[in-house]
């Protein structure tokens, strides 16, 4: 029996301590009517060694193509000691600090994580995450309708350079309680929010814009202008920002004359892999006025009976385990274990070493524009400056493009073109300090010879497999 | 606990009510409420200038393990709010009735005071729970 | 000692980032860091020793009994880990194309069909990232039911007065009131309390079965029958899924939408805090509005549902696919265990909660429920001890972590007074079983002859019991660099 450690001598003495003929007994409670069959559906169990098998087969399925695509998750090196520490069983295995008297090692790691991610950002505080960057920025949205008691408005700025994916789900979360987001254009030709269709709003009463940096296209806003705008129309500045480029760039609290209000983001540049989409976390930063709008864990430095510093859960009558319907939010746990990894993550690499993640992937991502800029009808889209992603206009339907690549296992990036119609045959591409100038190569070479093809063949381009 | 003063009026929900006698009202909670509570550590204050409801939501004194709503006996614009208690929200906890005061009303409807109860009713509501 | 105050400034780890230093071409100064982030400046082996000695601060599953009531902690099979964390999975992007997700989509595929099968469910999406927007996806499912239908004048989501605070939570944040029904003296809800609110206004209630108090609910079907002719919908909150696999399915009790926490029941790993795994089931008619994305099977192939064909869902609850990480941890679990393993779950957490509970009593515990069954857990009340040696239920919390257990959930659910919520687990052995006991009954003894003791437990951790007053009055979030000063 996998995982049960009772004998058949056992099962009889626990059964007589109790006065149950057998186990079955022990559901009496339970009508017969409901009970249920063997659930005929659900096959039989396997050794660790079958599903081992089962398991490699479908990992190497999938192959291990050459990834060219951001778009929200990237791809960096993560340091060997991060998973090797972070699934130690005393953490991989505890669980929420509810006995701070225990859990003194999660509880100080994450107000070391509080502290690293109100650096990065300068905020004035931190939670110990939530879910994800997309599911983090609803939270901030709900944060910053509540935080607004002078006149309740319910509508946000959300620009369309902002992640479509965030969008939705900020749209699934916030919308069954009326609020409303709002859609900002952007600039054809920098990738920037329109300032000229923003002005339109100005005087309106709005909860917040939001303000990515840098935005889907990879392209940088025009930070201290839309934060100041923001807060001179009464509105709070929402700052959704990749950590790994907070480090080279201005980080949100300095951004304007007062900084913003509210950063969040997605954490998973900091020690999680890319795994399919999950889990990675969310950070969520704010200033000191706004903590007790806060959602999720928050942990405090306090003392003991003796006077001996420790840690424990604080500010958790916002919860929803004693606000209950009040509550800040209904989220219960964090992303713990991300936090963990990136808590270590970030030690072993420090400021500097940061720093150099995003200075190689910025470098790395502008040679591969160059590069591919060479080939015909291939070049940059808009003219602002990027981080680490870039738009790119092909010569072909971006759809053909990426799967011609694919089928040579490159991955060209992200096809823009159901989201954002009006680029035409846009692709959005990254390439992180881990895909080196072989790397780079072997994209323009493969995206020469699917170019070629198309301009021998003009009839539509088939995958070539 | 301290005995419950006989000048005050007295909410159900464990408010008490000190007429100022010039059409405004000043608002705490009772030392009964505060010792069910805790050590307190935050109280969320309505803004000077609400128009409040008698029996609505206005306020939030917190806990640890626990947050209680602060319901207005009386209908009114909030005038003052202590602020004190930003800094120091155990001064409810040590002086309830003085010092602890929470918020301050005008009211607009004298006949709110009527609803409520005076020191022997609140002392058998009290001890009706108990 | 934090990891801030190890740091000197110029060390480095340095073989962790790239070794040449680029320049950020292109990019305007103003658009730049001026100040370098206030970050550790710590070697590689500082590292590796400071949270190695973190992490033997805490107690976990590996190192010590956890019968955390209502949160499952059980046996994380290591293999589940190991087998999640292959190269091809963890490399995979979210966005990379079907043709190279076929194995990864072929698992998800899989644990959609045999969380459907496991809980009688018409449909599963594993997209919901954790039990609470699992909780969140299930109520905005029922509104957007009840908004199909032009049914909009629902407003009411009804709870029991011990459900869990996620669930007004959740339902709040899906726009609704929240009304509660009262626990009767046996456990069950109160069913004619329950009658007296029906109505129009009824959206749904929200139920765990068994529920909170770590009883089951008899007559759920009754409770289904009313609430469905009032034109209202079920909801199953999994906390206690543990407790029925493979003996009851949430589908036959009339439930018609339910969330799984695959970090209890599947086994994932609890990581501290998290991530978990909240995936919705609905029946039928709800099956139009699960969340996307979800995983579909087109003759041989996987391929993914989303926005774009299921124009009714509620749309999506994070970026991409959700904890995809732990969806295979669970299927991994779920191929190990297959049907049998299943039923066993069920019957072995019941077996240990049963006779813990008949042994704690023996030895002069007062149940809370002495009359009923215990499910997968049970409720002990400490309020005579309370009452008569002055010793509460916090104090023989803290006195346990002294002997190396875990405590039990406290003080939850509110209705009890004095409680502990008690959730052996299948995994544990009756020698550990019997070791609590041993441990609690030491307590006992010591809470009638030595009553400081206890109430100053614990002794013999790394810190003594913390000042959450003073954590909440003078909130210190972060380490601040003395050098830079406060902000």
């Amino acid at each position: 029996m996998p995982f049960i450690p009772h004998t058949e001598a056992d099962i009889q003495a626990m059964l007589a301590t109790i006065g149950a003929p057998d186990i079955d007994a022990l559901f009496d409670e339970i009508p017969p009517a409901l009970r249920c069959g063997e659930l005929e559906k659900i096959p039989q169990g396997m050794s660790e060694m079958e599903v081992g098998r089962l398991m490699n087969a479908r990992a190497r399925q999938d192959g291990q193509p050459l990834c060219f695509i951001g778009a929200g998750a990237y791809d960096h090196h993560i340091p060997a000691a991060v998973w090797q520490l972070a699934t130690r069983g005393e953490f991989y295995t505890s669980y929420t600090p509810y006995q701070a008297e225990a859990s003194q090692g999660t509880l100080q790691l994450l107000y070391e994580f509080q502290s690293m991610m109100t650096a990065l950002t300068v905020m004035d505080v931190s939670n110990t995450s939530l879910y994800d960057g997309a599911s983090a920025l609803a939270e901030a949205v709900l944060m910053a309708v509540r935080a607004n008691r002078k006149s309740k408005s319910k509508r946000i700025l959300m620009p369309r350079s902002l992640h479509p994916a965030y969008r939705r789900v900020a749209h699934s979360i916030v919308r069954n309680q009326g609020i409303e987001l709002v859609e900002l254009p952007f600039d054809m030709e920098s990738g920037q929010t329109d300032s000229l269709v923003l002005e339109q709003y100005a005087g309106e009463d709005f909860a917040a814009l939001v303000i990515p940096q840098c935005n889907f296209f990879g392209v940088l806003e025009s930070v201290d202008e839309l934060t100041d705008w923001a807060h001179t129309n009464k509105m709070l500045a929402i700052a959704v920002a990749n950590p790994v480029a907070l480090a080279v760039l201005q980080p949100p609290g300095e951004w304007g004359e007062q900084g913003a209000d509210i950063c969040c983001g997605e954490g998973q540049p900091l020690g999680a892999p890319l795994a399919s989409g999950g889990p990675y976390f969310g950070f969520l930063t704010c200033t000191q006025k706004l903590v007790r709008q806060m959602p999720g864990r928050i942990i405090g430095r306090t003392l003991d009976l003796d006077g001996k510093t420790g840690y424990t859960l604080t500010l958790q009558a916002r919860e929803q385990h004693i606000r209950r319907s009040k509550a800040t939010s209904n989220i219960c746990t964090n992303q713990g274990l991300m936090v963990t990894a990136a808590t270590i993550h970030m030690s072993l690499l420090g400021a500097e070493g940061l720093e150099r993640v995003a200075a190689a992937c910025h470098a790395n991502t502008s040679k591969l524009v160059k590069v591919l800029s060479a080939l015909p009808g291939v070049g940059p889209v808009f003219k602002g400056a990027v981080f680490h992603e870039r738009v790119l206009r092909l010569p072909l339907e971006t759809k053909d493009a990426l799967r011609s690549l694919a089928a040579h296992n490159v991955l060209g990036g992200f096809d823009l073109s159901a989201d954002y119609p009006e680029l035409g045959n846009a692709v959005l591409v990254c390439a992180t300090e881990m895909r080196g100038d072989e790397d780079i190569e072997q994209y323009r070479s493969k995206l020469e010879r699917v170019i070629n093809a198309r301009i021998q063949t003009p009839c539509k381009l088939k995958p070539d497999w | 606990m301290s005995d419950t003063p006989s000048e005050l009026r007295y909410a159900k929900s464990h408010e008490w009510v000190k007429n100022e006698g010039d059409g405004t009202v000043t608002i705490g909670i009772t030392d009964h409420a505060q010792e069910l509570l805790g050590d307190l550590v935050f109280v969320d204050m309505p803004e000077v200038g609400d128009n409040v409801e008698a029996g609505s939501e206005c306020a939030v004194v917190e806990s640890v393990k626990a947050a209680s709503d602060i319901y207005s006996p009386v209908s009114g614009e909030i005038i003052v709010v202590n602020k004190a208690l930003d800094d120091a929200p155990e001064t409810i906890n040590d002086d309830a009735f003085g010092e602890g005061w929470i918020f301050k009303v005008k009211i607009s409807d004298a006949a709110d005071l009527d609803g409520l109860l005076d020191a022997a009713g609140y002392d058998a509501l009290v001890a009706e729970d108990a | 000692m934090l990891i801030f105050e190890k740091s000197s400034t110029g060390r480095r780890a340095t073989a962790q980032a790239p070794l040449q230093q680029a320049d950020m071409e292109g990019i305007p100064a103003q658009f730049l860091r001026r100040q370098s982030a206030s970050m550790p400046e710590v070697s590689e082996m500082q590292v590796v020793r400071h949270y190695t000695q973190l992490s033997q601060k805490n107690f976990s599953i590996d190192t010590h009994f956890y019968p955390l009531g209502s949160c499952t902690m059980k046996y994380n099979p290591r293999a589940s880990n190991s087998l999640a964390s292959l190269p091809g999975f963890l490399a995979r992007h979210p966005l990379a194309p079907e043709t190279h997700s076929q194995g990864f989509m072929g698992c998800m595929y899989d644990l959609q069909e045999m969380l459907k099968e496991a809980t009688g469910m018409f449909a599963v999406s594993l997209s919901p990232a954790a039990g609470a927007q699992g909780e969140f996806a299930g109520v905005a499912m029922i509104r957007a039911y009840h908004d199909a239908r032009g049914d909009d004048a629902r407003n009411e989501i009804l709870a029991p007065d011990a459900a869990h605070g996620t669930n007004p939570a959740s339902a709040v944040m899906c726009g609704y009131k929240v009304r509660e029904i009262p626990t009767g003296a046996d456990g069950d809800i109160d069913v004619e309390a329950l009658k007296g609110v029906l109505g129009s206004q009824t959206a749904g209630i929200m139920l765990t079965n068994p529920s909170t108090v770590g009883v089951f609910e008899r007559r759920i079907k009754e409770i289904a029958g009313l609430v469905h002719e009032a034109g209202g919908l079920l909801y199953y909150d999994g906390a206690n899924l543990n407790a029925i696999l493979g003996k009851v399915r949430p589908g036959d009790m009339g439930f018609d939408v339910i969330h799984m926490n695959l970090h209890k029941t599947f086994s994932t790993p609890h990581g501290g805090g998290g991530p978990g795994a909240g995936p919705v089931g609905v029946s039928e008619r709800l099956e139009p509005y699960l969340p996307v994305p979800m995983v579909a099977q087109d003759g041989e192939d996987y391929v993914w549902l989303t926005e774009d064909n299921r124009p009714e869902s509620i749309g999506r609850l994070s970026a991409f696919a959700g904890n995809a990480g732990v969806l295979l941890r669970a299927y991994i679990y779920a191929r190990l265990l297959g049907r049998d393993g299943m039923h066993r779950v069920a019957e072995f957490s019941t077996l240990n909660a049963n006779y813990l509970l008949k042994r704690l009593t023996d030895v002069g515990f007062d149940a809370a429920f002495p009359q009923r069954r215990a499910s997968h857990e049970f409720i002990l009340t400490l309020k005579r001890q309370a009452r008569e040696l002055g010793v509460n239920t916090m104090d023989f919390a803290k006195r346990l972590l002294d002997f190396g257990v875990h405590a039990p959930t406290t003080y939850f659910p509110l209705l009890v007074p004095e409680c502990l919520l008690i959730e052996p687990t299948e995994t544990e052995a009756q020698d550990e079983l019997d070791r609590f006991v041993d441990v609690m009954t030491t307590i006992l003894q010591e809470a009638q002859n030595d009553p400081e003791k206890v109430k100053s437990a614990p002794h013999d951790l790394p810190v003594r019991r913390l000042d959450d007053v003073r954590a909440a009055r003078d909130l210190d979030l972060a380490w601040r660099s003395r050098a830079k000063g406060e902000r």
